[in-house]
């Protein structure tokens, strides 16, 4: 089974979701990893949209580069609409 | 439990001051909570031993189908073949999610496969038992996996992080299981004939043991268990787990109206669990040498299923093959 590809799986839940990451399965072409996915993610209407994507296919960030990725955002308050103090007048913004 | 005996390799569990800054720093996060996920820093033990614990218990998913399938011919209506065929299909999906889980820890299928082919590596020992009746298909659903969803709903809470969500997603699946096979047993218990009747007792005292033995050896014999449980990939102790098991188990036992063969059984008011007797140890021991009623039968349907089935592999592949070139084209 090794020289088949690894393809990563993403499942849609609902309508107007986005399709979200669920695991991966092995397969000879694209055709038959839908397939295999959808008999291994799906068996219970979990989704109405499926893709598959060849592993290697997919860049991810590296742990080591969590910090300067991601800290920069911690010290951003302001973007969030918390942020603003507003007098109880103006209502429900 | 679908994991008996993982040998972490480990002679003894260090303190925090005495590891190396990596190890230090990856045992904090696991004392805090945060999974630990694949490109993450781990001792080569942890990575070893968790590679060892999710091949068993994929191998377990996949092995435990075949005491199953007997019965899938002789279900004794279409109703009950179905939920049967659902639940086996269930049990195929579940060593996958643990078999793609293994994975990102760089090992590789075939060569844990191999092992299992080998006996190198183990399953449960519960599926070295013969189903002989159709009240197998209920007490194996009710107590097999029950033990198996007591062992399992702990380690949603293991450390690393793809493993810990296989187990959440078969945790989710299980109790359908768990309940279709209790129901078959009610149903027997409760509308079936005498003869019925005395089946559903017969399979219980035949898979009673078995199923406590899931949980492995005592704490005081599992020598790997200490630095399991600090790399929280063990989360509760053998036999706390199957005190667990056993506590929820006896009211549903009561309310089938069976009994279990186990003269030491009582609820001890002062412990506030129920007691029970000594496992036959040497049994236990016997089926994971190999030496248990099926073992061999179940090894040999395993490498049948890979042989037999390499020409079918080799096809999808040519035919890939094939629609790649004629999508060049």
């Amino acid at each position: 089974m090794s020289d088949w590809t690894l393809f990563e799986v993403f499942v849609r839940s609902k309508h107007g979701l986005n399709h979200k990451h669920v695991g991966s399965v092995h397969a000879a072409d694209a055709a038959m990893a839908l397939e295999n996915a959808r008999e291994l993610y799906t068996r219970r209407s979990e989704g109405v949209s499926i893709w598959v994507v060849p592993s290697k296919q997919i860049t991810a960030s590296s742990p080591d580069e969590k910090e300067p990725l991601f800290d920069p955002a911690d010290d951003k308050v302001y973007r969030h609409a918390t942020f603003y103090d507003l007098p109880k007048e103006v209502g429900h913004m | 439990m679908y994991a008996q005996l993982v040998d972490t390799g480990v002679k003894r569990v260090k303190g925090l001051d005495e590891m190396s800054p990596e190890e230090r720093n990856f045992q904090e996060k696991i004392d805090a909570e945060i999974k630990i996920e694949p490109k993450n820093w781990m001792p080569d033990a942890y990575r070893r031993t968790l590679i060892r614990q999710m091949s068993q218990h994929a191998h377990s998913e996949i092995v435990g189908m075949l005491p199953e399938k007997n019965w899938l011919t002789r279900a004794p209506n279409f109703k009950r073949k179905l939920q049967l065929l659902a639940k086996i299909q269930d049990e195929a999906g579940h060593g996958l999610y643990l078999y793609s889980a293994m994975e990102t820890l760089g090992a590789d299928r075939d060569e844990e496969v191999a092992k299992l082919h080998s006996g190198e590596v183990k399953y449960s020992s519960i599926f070295n038992y013969p189903t002989q009746n159709w009240a197998d298909m209920g007490t194996v659903g009710w107590l097999v996996d029950g033990a198996a969803i007591v062992n399992q709903v702990v380690l949603q809470r293991t450390s690393y992080g793809p493993y810990s969500r296989a187990m959440i997603r078969i945790c989710k699946e299980e109790s359908f299981h768990q309940r279709q096979g209790y129901q078959i047993l009610l149903h027997m218990m409760r509308n079936g004939t005498e003869e019925q009747k005395a089946m559903v007792q017969d399979s219980i005292n035949r898979l009673w043991w078995p199923a406590l033995m899931m949980f492995g050896p005592h704490d005081s014999d599992s020598p790997n268990s200490a630095q399991s449980m600090q790399w929280k990939i063990k989360r509760m102790s053998n036999d706390d787990l199957r005190q667990r098991f056993i506590d929820q188990t006896i009211p549903q036992l009561e309310l089938l109206g069976c009994t279990v063969p186990d003269p030491d059984l009582k609820w001890n008011e002062e412990r506030g669990h129920y007691d029970f007797g000594e496992i036959d140890w040497s049994e236990f021991y016997a089926v994971l040498k190999g030496n248990g009623p099926c073992n061999r039968d179940r090894l040999r349907t395993r490498r049948n299923a890979i042989e037999n089935g390499a020409w079918v592999r080799e096809a999808a592949r040519k035919h890939a093959e094939k629609h790649n070139k004629a999508n060049a084209a």
